[in-house]
């Protein structure tokens, strides 16, 4: 692999330093203090920070403004991006948008079912799917053209990233499924929050068994719990998430005022373990409306300050 | 077929409760076999009509005929020379039916007795489940025969998304994830392989994204 954009993402994964990624959720609202408030308390101990796009089908205020917001303050964002909302019209143009603000980094996925959101009774477009998307942006940044055919002036330079659930079913496609998403172009990958590490190791091993450890950038995903409650929720809740009963059991027996301690510890001992764990090039840390301990998580991981590069 | 529902009646009433005489029309194909609108229905849906009218002192009359089909001219022909005596047509016909018979007899107000869902199979009795959205290109040769765009909650040509749980969708429970579908075909045929062929993207020109579609063919043309 060698850089191919300018995204200081890229240039950390690539001098074979383990980064570090965190992400803010925009607003429900047009204050901009809440997006740039959450990036002060993460600036320091993050190399990149993603923007979510209305996740869960929550009308937010939108991932783009939010990442021009960190990018006025000299941050790094990587632009998330959902095919929920918007034809292959809107897609393009909004990542030449991002693009006219050298926003470097963009993440491509599908988006949760309107159905979760707050307009239930909403459309969806769904024109294109994850995996086109990110044939997209690697066509509009190598080829400098349009999905029309017709030549961008000052083509998006953006390093392109995919998710990765190696949790969801069937397992026996997950990484069939990986190696889809590195075949379309995509460079890093961001993991679904992994409770079940046995399980998530025996999918690394998958892929490395095909050599995409190689091919790509995988950055595993972490979410600390704030209780046990929590916890739970996730386990029977939230689609396409593994939390063993055992994990829940932990935060359980713990007392009410000490499980948001308990939930950072399970998150820095799951970032020591899968540090060794080969192919893994990196964390992203999903401190959900809890971004003040992201600083914590990073320094007890050992991964604090972060590098500096070109 | 075409898998309709019928509409609750408060909402035929709503309708229909100004007129004097109407006719009530089903349609012997698709809607008779949901159960929705044929013969049957129409039969039920005029007694609770007269009852209703009758004992709010309205003196409604209420007919009733079942065609072959409303779709074709040939079959809605068959009430010509009768239409006229009504004041208005409750169709209980799928929204083609309800639209052609609209075209047919400019004059009279055609009013639907069902909800056109979509196109489906019957799973069981009392059960029915979209197939098809019409797209105008199929793709089934290439998914297992399983439509991911009629099946797939986000149509995805790629699947399936992080949220397929335990064969399940994740909007529902009640709803297998057609990728979880798509792969055990494909398991079953001996063509998992063919999962990492990478689909393209979809020409969305021949479904209703590219305007009312219409199929023209010469060789049968009269």
């Amino acid at each position: 692999m060698s850089v191919k954009t300018p995204s200081k993402l890229e240039k950390i994964l690539d001098s074979d330093q383990l980064a570090i990624t965190s992400e803010c959720g925009p607003p429900r609202g047009s204050d901009p203090n809440a997006i740039t408030k959450k990036a002060e308390l993460i600036k320091n101990h993050v190399d990149a920070i993603n923007i979510t796009d209305n996740q869960t089908s929550v009308t937010r205020l939108c991932s783009l403004a939010s990442c021009i917001h960190l990018k006025l303050m000299g941050l790094e964002p990587t632009l998330q991006m959902v095919v929920r909302d918007r034809n292959r019209i809107a897609l393009q143009s909004d990542i030449l948008g991002a693009a006219s603000f050298d926003i470097h980094n963009i993440l491509c996925l599908s988006g949760d079912h309107q159905k979760f959101g707050d307009c239930p009774q909403g459309q969806n477009v769904f024109d294109i799917d994850s995996m086109q998307l990110i044939q997209t942006v690697r066509h509009m940044r190598d080829e400098g053209k349009f999905l029309g055919g017709d030549d961008i002036a000052r083509p998006p330079r953006m390093f392109v990233g995919a998710a990765a659930n190696p949790f969801a079913d069937p397992f026996e496609i997950r990484v069939p499924r990986l190696a889809k998403k590195v075949a379309a172009g995509a460079e890093f990958i961001q993991t679904q929050c992994i409770y079940n590490l046995d399980k998530f190791e025996l999918w690394m091993k998958m892929a490395r068994d095909r050599g995409l450890h190689e091919r790509v950038y995988i950055m595993a995903g972490v979410t600390p719990f704030k209780s046990a409650g929590m916890a739970k929720y996730m386990k029977n809740r939230v689609p396409g998430m593994d939390v063993p009963d055992e994990v829940v059991k932990r935060m359980a027996g713990v007392p009410k005022e000490k499980q948001p301690e308990e939930g950072i510890n399970i998150c820095v001992e799951t970032i020591q373990r899968l540090k060794e764990c080969e192919g893994v090039r990196g964390f992203h840390i999903m401190a959900i409306e809890w971004e003040e301990k992201v600083p914590e998580i990073v320094e007890r991981s050992g991964l604090y300050p972060r590098p500096q590069v070109e | 077929m075409i898998v309709a529902e019928k509409k609750p009646i408060e909402e035929v009433i709503a309708m229909v409760k100004d007129f004097r005489k109407i006719l009530i029309a089903g349609c012997n194909e698709c809607v008779t076999v949901c159960e929705a609108g044929g013969k049957r229905e129409v039969g039920i849906l005029a007694s609770a009509l007269r009852m209703y009218f009758m004992q709010q002192g309205n003196k409604m009359e209420i007919d009733e005929v079942t065609l072959e089909r409303q779709c074709d001219h040939e079959y809605l022909e068959e009430i010509r020379n009768t239409i006229d005596q009504y004041d208005a047509v409750l169709s209980l016909a799928c929204g083609v039916g309800v639209q052609f018979m609209a075209e047919k007899y400019f004059n009279k107000p055609v009013y639907p007795g069902v909800n056109t869902c979509f196109m489906g199979v019957t799973e069981e009795r009392g059960v029915w489940t979209e197939r098809c959205q019409g797209c105008g290109q199929c793709i089934l040769d290439r998914t297992g025969g399983i439509c991911p765009i009629s099946r797939c909650a986000k149509r995805l040509l790629n699947g399936p998304c992080g949220g397929s749980t335990k064969g399940k969708c994740e909007i529902s429970n009640d709803l297998p994830c057609a990728w979880q579908l798509i792969i055990d075909r494909l398991k079953e045929l001996g063509r998992l392989d063919e999962y990492e062929r990478i689909a393209p993207v979809k020409d969305w020109s021949t479904e209703r994204a590219g305007g009312p579609r219409k199929v023209v063919r010469e060789d049968v043309r009269q």
